[in-house]
């Protein structure tokens, strides 16, 4: 492998907009190449190889001094990234802000599963299980005035980014109290709060909303003149989508326009049943962002500290004003596509593969590896989570089903719009609407 | 006909509410009809109309009777053609400025755009080249490339993208360059315009309008005739309206902007270089409200957009054969005002409904569903219901003639559903 001196890996483009086309694509190809060949030592270890084509990980199976390598999208020259000081990655305070996020999705999913085979929760219930890490890398470094859409797999998404747990068991058990009031669901996960713009049961549904919302920050600067408007969205998608028109329409006007976003790939190999490979024909999704002027980036996402600094740079690119980078995360779904999925397609072998890679797993080997935190703390967060799971739990059983009169409600924002009636008066002015049995 | 009399027909026929009076101005020169002008133009929702000023351009006996003359002590003119000079006392002619509808469209667009900074347009050539119609023509000098937002041709995701600014704070407009092009962003429109602020529990709201030319053109072909208003009419969550005039035109985009609802505004290819003279003063019209276009005694005649036109051409024809019949430009598609559709059948006791839409599934399937369940006892004979054929729209002049509905057709079905 090439073993290229130790350099500091800058990613700082130059901003200009009076550069030449040319330039800013050999500029952007620069801060790909940058971005991607983060070459860190004494970071997780990656305990086996990719068995994907085209793929590269440094492996040499040693837990100890283990340069891992993110892979880089246009050159193989690979750049090392100057730790700290101290050497280490990341403090103790975040290290444990990590692992509690991570828990916290991980044990939510799986009371998720425990509640629908109870029959507390029905329809379609996607989980995130094994996925942690993309979400808590990314999420955990944006602030919460930034946006984030997901997909039908959006539980976790909604969690990392502040939504209360309490809400989104609700939600899923279709109460009153959800966070959207019982009307979205398993899928639709929103919140004004939070800034989380959706829970999209259409795949590819969500990636204009985001770039809509990357849209309204680029506009509030320079329509509006509003400096403080810095706001970052992050897409969250899967590879299935990535093969839909929505996905490429919306690389290109972001890349266009500079839109502060970031299009994250949770690329699980699998939609449903349909393999990545067997509908792709360039199964290298991070190679489509260079194709519309971002950088692509491939990250290790079962890896939450790789994912966290692809993260930072990504997320800071975007709020700089430089525009979009696409990032695909190597991922998987330890369950299958929905609590209704067999699971019979995907290989025994492969699940272990990824099952030996849990990033759960990892990310506490290395915080005890490095004294990060004790056993004992890491337990204690984890029963703090399950305290928090049960009271979840707890609360959205004892939380009342959502009335009759809220069927009528928040079809429209104006509910003028359900029109006259024939006695004169609006229709949401009489009785029956508020009691939810009105003919609309 | 004696002036109170007039005034009382007049009033009978009008909504409760006070529906805004229409000036009713037709491509040719003669007109046969009263031009009924409302004194106080601007007309916000739930307002009544205050006084009347009738005026009549050319007499036709049977369409108002002998001259009427103003309890008000207004002078009435009796000329056949519109004469400006001599509008004497009526201060009120003399006001108000002429425009085509495009131009009443792009006014109504400006004055809200310098009204909320948030609101914008997206769409294809809606910046540089100033609007495939030229509604957003010399506005992206005035406001900039952001605010008219040239998109690349990707009607799905720049209407998902404008949905996504909404939930964030704009008030975009998306302009469909040709309504059918919507279709492709028919995924966008039913599930994240219509639904998301249900699925969101209120939380986030889609002000968006989305609007742009439909209707069958002068042989464009299939694709670019289509009418979409019956695909989009049963998404839950959406308000659609269609303008026919520069009136109304201006007051629905306006209102249409300004309401916190996703609204589809329908235009129509044909109907963008209607002339007429619209007030100086800011006017916003009442989204959910229809308007009463001619009143009349024999029978209601529901349409909207373009077939309002072939209505009133046929309707000179009706008058001379000695029918009133009443007309109602229901311009809220959905919504529907049963409330002045409702006094009209009260009244008449007959409907026929002229619509451009396709016969199936259309918005005069709708609308029938809708009268009969509400105003079955008032009926004497079946609702008719004059829609286009279901046909794609072939390019050849004759047989696209035959697609849409004709005045001649129109004549014809008042006179059957007459002799119940």
């Amino acid at each position: 492998m090439a073993m290229a001196t130790a350099a500091v890996a800058s990613v700082r483009l130059a901003t200009t907009n009076a550069l030449p086309r040319a330039t800013q694509r050999s500029r952007d190809n620069e801060a790909c190449s940058a971005l991607n060949s983060a070459f860190f030592k004494n970071s997780i270890p990656s305990s086996s190889r990719s068995s994907r084509k085209n793929l590269k990980t440094l492996n040499d199976g040693s837990r100890k001094g283990i340069c891992v390598r993110v892979k880089a999208s246009t050159s193989d020259m690979v750049k090392e990234k100057a730790l700290p000081a101290d050497g280490q990655l990341i403090s103790r305070h975040e290290g444990l802000d990590l692992y509690e996020d991570m828990i916290l999705g991980r044990a939510f999913e799986d009371m998720c599963a425990q509640m629908y085979y109870r029959g507390k929760m029905f329809g379609f219930v996607h989980l995130y299980n094994g996925q942690e890490a993309v979400s808590t890398g990314f999420i955990k470094g944006l602030k919460k005035a930034d946006y984030v859409c997901s997909t039908y797999r959006d539980h976790v998404h909604a969690l990392s980014k502040g939504v209360p747990a309490r809400q989104v068991m609700s939600e899923l058990f279709g109460k009153a109290t959800g966070c959207c009031r019982g009307q979205g669901g398993s899928m639709h996960m929103f919140s004004k709060e939070h800034n989380v713009l959706g829970g999209f049961a259409f795949i590819g549904e969500g990636i204009p909303v985001a770039t809509g919302a990357a849209f309204t920050t680029k506009y509030r600067r320079e329509v509006l003149k509003d400096d403080s408007a810095d706001e970052v969205t992050i897409a969250f998608f899967g590879d299935g989508t990535c093969n839909n028109g929505q996905f490429f329409e919306c690389l290109n006007m972001a890349a266009l326009w500079k839109l502060p976003i970031v299009f994250v790939v949770e690329n699980n190999l699998w939609a449903i049943g349909m393999s990545h490979y067997r509908a792709t024909s360039v199964p290298e999704i991070w190679k489509k962002g260079p194709a519309f002027g971002m950088p692509g980036i491939h990250v290790d996402g079962m890896d939450v500290l790789k994912v966290r600094e692809v993260a930072k740079e990504a997320i800071a690119r975007a709020r700089r004003g430089d525009g979009p980078t696409l990032v695909e995360c190597e991922t998987y779904r330890f369950r299958g596509h929905s609590l209704a999925d067999p699971d019979e397609l995907r290989k025994p072998a492969e699940k272990a593969h990824y099952a030996a890679r849990d990033p759960i797993a990892a990310l506490k080997n290395y915080l005890l590896e490095n004294r990060l935190a004790t056993e004992k703390e890491l337990s204690a967060i984890e029963e703090t989570i399950n305290e928090l799971i049960e009271d979840a739990v707890e609360f959205a059983e004892a939380s009342p089903l959502p009335p009759h009169s809220q069927l009528l409600e928040n079809v429209f924002a104006d509910p003028k719009g359900f029109g006259i009636g024939p006695d004169g008066r609006y229709r949401c002015e009489g009785p029956g609407f508020t009691a939810g049995t009105a003919q609309v | 006909m004696e002036s109170t009399a007039l005034l009382q027909k007049l009033t009978a026929g009008m909504a409760f509410r006070g529906n805004p009076a229409t000036l009713l101005s037709s491509s040719s020169a003669s007109s046969h009809f009263a031009r009924v002008q409302a004194s106080a133009w601007p007309i916000m929702q739930g307002s009544r109309l205050r006084r009347l000023n009738v005026e009549a351009t050319d007499l036709n006996a049977n369409a108002f009777g002998t001259m009427p003359h103003s309890s008000t002590g207004l002078k009435i003119i009796t000329k056949a053609v519109a004469v400006k000079t001599e509008r004497g006392s009526t201060a009120t002619a003399q006001q108000g400025h002429e425009l085509l509808l495009f131009e009443a469209l792009r006014e109504g667009l400006d004055e809200e755009m310098e009204r909320d900074p948030t609101v914008c347009v997206i769409g294809e050539d809606v910046g540089h080249y100033g609007g495939s119609y030229k509604v957003t023509k010399g506005m992206a000098e005035k406001y900039g490339d952001l605010r008219l937002l040239d998109t690349p041709i990707a009607e799905n995701s720049f209407t998902g993208m404008a949905i996504g600014a909404a939930m964030s704070g704009l008030r975009p407009i998306v302009e469909g360059m040709n309504m059918g092009f919507l279709l492709l962003a028919f995924n966008q429109i039913a599930n994240n315009c219509g639904m998301l602020h249900y699925t969101s529990g209120g939380q986030f709201t889609i002000p968006i309008v989305i609007r742009g030319p439909g209707g069958v053109g002068r042989q464009l072909g299939a694709e670019h005739s289509q009418r979409l208003e019956s695909y989009f009419q049963s998404v839950p969550g959406l308000q659609m309206v269609a303008c026919s005039t520069p009136y109304n035109a201006k007051g629905l985009m306006k209102a249409a902007i300004r309401s916190e609802n996703p609204v589809i505004l329908f235009e129509h290819v044909l109907l963008y270089n209607l002339k007429e003279r619209i007030p100086d003063e800011e006017y916003v019209l009442c989204l959910e409200e229809a308007e009463l276009v001619r009143p009349g005694e024999d029978i209601t005649i529901l349409t909207y957009s373009r077939m309002r036109h072939h209505v009133l051409q046929a309707v000179k024809t009706l008058v001379s054969k000695g029918y009133d019949p009443e007309v109602i430009d229901i311009r809220s598609l959905k919504p529907f005002d049963l409330f002045t559709i409702g006094n009209s059948v009260k009244k008449t006791h007959k409907v026929l409904i002229v619509e451009e839409c396709m016969r199936t599934g259309g918005i005069g399937a709708s609308l029938r569903a809708a009268i009969m369940e509400n105003f079955f006892d008032e009926l004497d004979a079946p609702i008719g219901c004059l829609s286009s054929q279901d046909v794609p729209t072939p390019y050849a002049g004759p047989l696209e003639d035959l697609t849409v509905v004709q005045p001649p057709q129109i004549v014809f079905a008042v006179e059957q559903l007459c002799k119940h």
